[in-house]
């Protein structure tokens, strides 16, 4: 922490008799426990408002897409669990996603099910901690958080059983999945999805109307309709500006198009902290929704295609993307015949959602700065890859 | 954790003791006492660096219950840690943080290094950014293998730190005789960690294949 004299763009001290002030410059991070993760925000204070932020990452950067580039396309599965090590479902199925369509292989019909199973089961891990973490960041410490573990770790089960892992699952596989779910492993699914719902009654229940939650988040951390578009912001984020914008509906990728779900967003031209918050936990819903459709319409059959022994596509260039629980994940591949990418680079969610931190932060209270950057939803893991 | 219990190496029969124990006197060494107290009450430092954070945190959390073995209070700031858990990659950026942290941890303190990452670099060993191994700047005492490891694991890890703690002799040991170690902070330059390790506490592996200088020279 260090008293400093520069002033930040288009502002003006506040000058009193007899008083010299200046601006305090706090660097926040990287060891932070509010900063989810390795992050950090050089914060620029007039006395508690916040007037120029400036955020400083690098710090778990992991050297993913150069190291992918030297091996093997299959090789570089593993390492898209780690990227956003929440949802190592959902990375899987953008990057087996866009290896998909370098060759041409179909996805069996049971795949496709499990996949959309795996990817909505993750999203409601994904808001679940993001949720608890954000009210933990609000001064709820603990209580909230450990709600959501305990169910997250129901839903963690499911993917050991399943993957063998709980949190790296390396399920997928180009043109389908690595095996087949066990015996009874469905009806576990069945009987955690039918539960899910009197835990989330339970939380909006606490949360959602909870008034210390409405004064901290309404109003906070506003993020315009206009600003999240030019500024590229996909996920629950950007429905929360307005935007009704959900790639499950545009790109109808997988099999999504068979199911009945509803995309939450606000409808003003505004979103805050609330909405964020909210939309997420609308979320969860439909996702439930999505899950009961898919376990009922589930069938037996084979779980991977006829995917090449090598993998090794003609040149090509293609993207791949899904919509991960913090928005568009996409891998871009550059192939040119070899059994490895020319090029391969992530498109994460995460880096692009926090490139408008600055712009929410501006003029609010410091630490208010703490519960934006909570509702943006980080996983650094993929903000520096 | 049983109650401190009479060190052998007080000259005692049993008698006495009994008699002693029964005129509610126990005999046993500070060692022991203090050994024990520590070890139950461990202070984890809120450190999470990557993936192994989240598994932390999990072990925290209700199904597996970190306080159960009296290590639930964990400690933003290093000034009331007692225990650093590397939890994840750290990077040539990260390190010198890693290592000022570290500095700044009151005695006695301890260093557990989760995660195949913070052990050696584990699979992103071949990054250039990628420090392979936190042991390269400061002394760990327990090594937690695992990608990420399990919560459970977190905990045995925790037993075997426990274990360690109990053999500890106030007398003799670096974290009550040499004052609060500080190891010099890396700086990195923007491609790389200089120096690249800290001889004090971790020496590159021998090479039994390599040759002598004047021999590869002549």
């Amino acid at each position: 922490m260090s008293s400093a004299t520069a002033t930040a763009p288009n502002y003006e001290l506040i000058q009193q008799d007899g008083l010299d002030t200046g601006l305090l410059e706090v660097s926040m991070g990287p060891h932070h426990p509010s900063t989810h993760g390795v992050f950090r925000m050089d914060v620029k204070l007039d006395g508690e408002t916040v007037v120029d932020l400036s955020p400083v990452f690098g710090y778990l950067h992991r050297n993913h897409e150069k190291l992918a580039e030297n091996m093997s396309y299959l090789g570089s599965m593993p390492f898209t669990d780690r990227l956003d090590y929440f949802n190592s479902m959902t990375n899987n199925w953008a990057y087996a996603l866009a290896a998909e369509k370098l060759v041409e292989i179909e996805v069996p019909e049971r795949a496709e099910y499990l996949r959309v199973i795996m990817a909505e089961l993750t999203r409601l891990v994904n808001h679940l901690s993001l949720v608890g973490f954000f009210v933990n960041d609000l001064g709820a410490l603990g209580t909230p958080l450990l709600y959501a573990f305990r169910e997250r770790e129901k839903i963690l089960d499911l993917f050991e059983q399943a993957s063998g892992a709980r949190m790296m699952c390396n399920y997928f596989r180009f043109g389908g999945l690595r095996n087949d779910v066990p015996e009874g492993w469905l009806d576990r699914a069945r009987e955690v999805v039918d539960r899910f719902p009197v835990f989330l009654d339970e939380y909006e229940k606490l949360l959602c109307e909870n008034e210390i939650i409405l004064s901290r988040t309404q109003g906070v951390g506003n993020l315009s309709r206009d600003l999240a578009i030019s500024a590229g912001i996909t996920g629950p984020m950007l429905r929360a500006s307005g935007e009704r914008y959900d790639l499950r509906k545009v790109d109808r990728y997988g099999i999504y198009d068979r199911f009945q779900f509803r995309v939450p967003y606000s409808d003003g031209d505004v979103g805050d902290c609330y909405d964020r918050f909210i939309v997420r936990m609308l979320e969860m819903r439909e996702s439930i929704g999505i899950l009961k459709q898919a376990l009922d319409g589930i069938e037996h059959g084979p779980v991977l295609g006829n995917a090449p022994k090598v993998f090794k596509p003609k040149p090509a260039e293609v993207y791949g993307r899904v919509e991960a629980p913090k928005g568009e994940l996409g891998f871009y591949l550059i192939a040119d015949g070899t059994p490895k990418p020319y090029r391969y680079r992530v498109r994460p969610p995460s880096l692009i959602n926090l490139t408008v931190l600055r712009d929410m932060c501006l003029g609010q209270k410091v630490a208010d700065a703490v519960i934006i950057l909570g509702s943006i939803d980080i996983v650094l893991g993929e903000v520096d890859r | 954790m049983t109650t401190p219990n009479t060190s052998p190496g007080i000259d005692l029969d049993d008698t006495t003791r009994a008699e002693l124990e029964r005129a509610g006197v126990i005999v046993s060494k500070v060692d022991t006492l203090y050994n024990w107290a520590r070890g139950g009450s461990v202070w984890p430092l809120t450190f999470g660096l990557a993936c192994c954070a989240i598994e932390m945190i999990a072990s925290a959390t209700s199904r597996f219950d970190i306080s159960r073995f009296g290590s639930e209070v964990f400690r933003p700031t290093p000034r009331q840690a007692d225990l650093m858990i590397v939890s994840g990659t750290v990077t040539k950026k990260m390190a010198p943080q890693v290592v000022r942290i570290y500095n700044q941890m009151p005695e006695p303190k301890w260093v557990i290094a989760m995660g195949a990452c913070a052990i050696s670099g584990g699979p992103f060993k071949q990054g250039y950014n990628v420090l392979k191994g936190i042991d390269r700047y400061i002394p760990v005492d327990v090594y937690l293998p695992g990608c990420p490891p399990r919560p459970e694991a977190v905990l045995q890890s925790l037993n075997y730190l426990q274990e360690k703690i109990r053999t500890q002799d106030i007398q003799s040991d670096p974290a009550f005789t040499a004052g609060r170690r500080q190891y010099p902070v890396p700086e990195f330059t923007g491609t790389d960690l200089e120096p690249p390790y800290n001889p004090e506490v971790w020496q590159p592996p021998a090479n039994p294949n390599a040759q002598p200088l004047e021999e590869a020279t002549a």
